[in-house]
């Protein structure tokens, strides 16, 4: 009797599943905390590629990124207080001086730029990457939080995102061989 | 010779390796996989991604401006 129980405790421990990850498979996290056009780029971008890899991948979206996870997506971008913002322009690369951005519509002058540029040199649009991410099963976390703080709820949301927290997202990185903050 | 041929001409990182994999998935184990690109960042872009995935990059050559990739799919 004690035999049985015994080999019946042996065989449960050997018919544990294993682990999800293997040695080599290697994860990915990223915390997305900025929501303008175009630092919305790396974090979609990076996901995406590591998900095609095959990397298991999670976004932690907060603060200005969660918006990224809106249904409706407008992004834009500021050329105020980005010197590095030069856009090829009749042959030569032009910045705006910070005083000219405060001037209304130069902001959407700009994005309206940046986006023709985009889809001129076939760069993917954001839309079209969230939608690559949530295709490859990218794990997408809303930060609860930022929802309160801003007021949102998770119909606002494209599905498939799940609510968490920073106690979810470090349990997330404790487990993945990357970690980015974007 | 190849089992599919994704043409991405035009686009930018990280399309060509997005639509890459997609179109692997339609490829049979040990199939080949063929891929036309423009985007210069595309040459040590796929030869990681081969690296990192299993599959095998068996060639990849330049012609006016235009990539050709060929990919082996990894076994099973």
């Amino acid at each position: 009797m004690r035999f049985a129980a015994r080999m019946n405790f042996l065989r449960s421990f050997l018919e544990r599943e294993e682990p999800k990850m293997s040695a080599e498979e290697k994860s990915m996290s990223i915390i997305v905390t900025k929501g303008s056009l175009d630092w919305a780029y790396p974090p979609f971008i990076l996901a995406t590629t590591a998900a095609a890899m095959g990397l298991p991948v999670t976004m932690f979206f907060t603060f200005y990124g969660l918006p990224l996870l809106l249904k409706d997506l407008n992004l834009q971008l500021t050329a105020a207080g980005n010197p590095a913002m030069k856009m090829p322009m009749m042959g030569a690369h032009m910045g705006l001086p910070n005083l000219l951005t405060a001037i209304p519509g130069v902001d959407a002058a700009c994005t309206k730029m940046m986006k023709n540029l985009m889809s001129k040199k076939g760069v993917a649009s954001i839309e079209d990457l969230r939608e690559l991410a949530v295709e490859a099963e990218v794990r997408l976390i809303a930060c609860q939080m930022t929802m309160d703080l801003f007021e949102y709820t998770l119909d606002d949301m494209i599905e498939g995102p799940e609510l968490g927290g920073a106690a979810t997202y470090i349990e997330v990185a404790t487990q993945s061989d990357i970690n980015l903050f974007i | 010779m190849a089992d599919h041929t994704l043409d991405a001409k035009g686009l930018n990182c990280p399309l060509p390796i997005l639509k890459a994999r997609k179109a692997l998935k339609d490829v049979p184990a040990e199939g080949i996989l063929e891929i036309l690109a423009t985007d210069p960042g595309s040459v040590a872009d796929f030869e990681a991604f081969c690296r990192q995935t299993g599959h095998e990059l068996v060639e990849h050559s330049e012609e006016g401006g235009t990539y050709r990739f060929l990919i082996k799919k990894a076994a099973a």
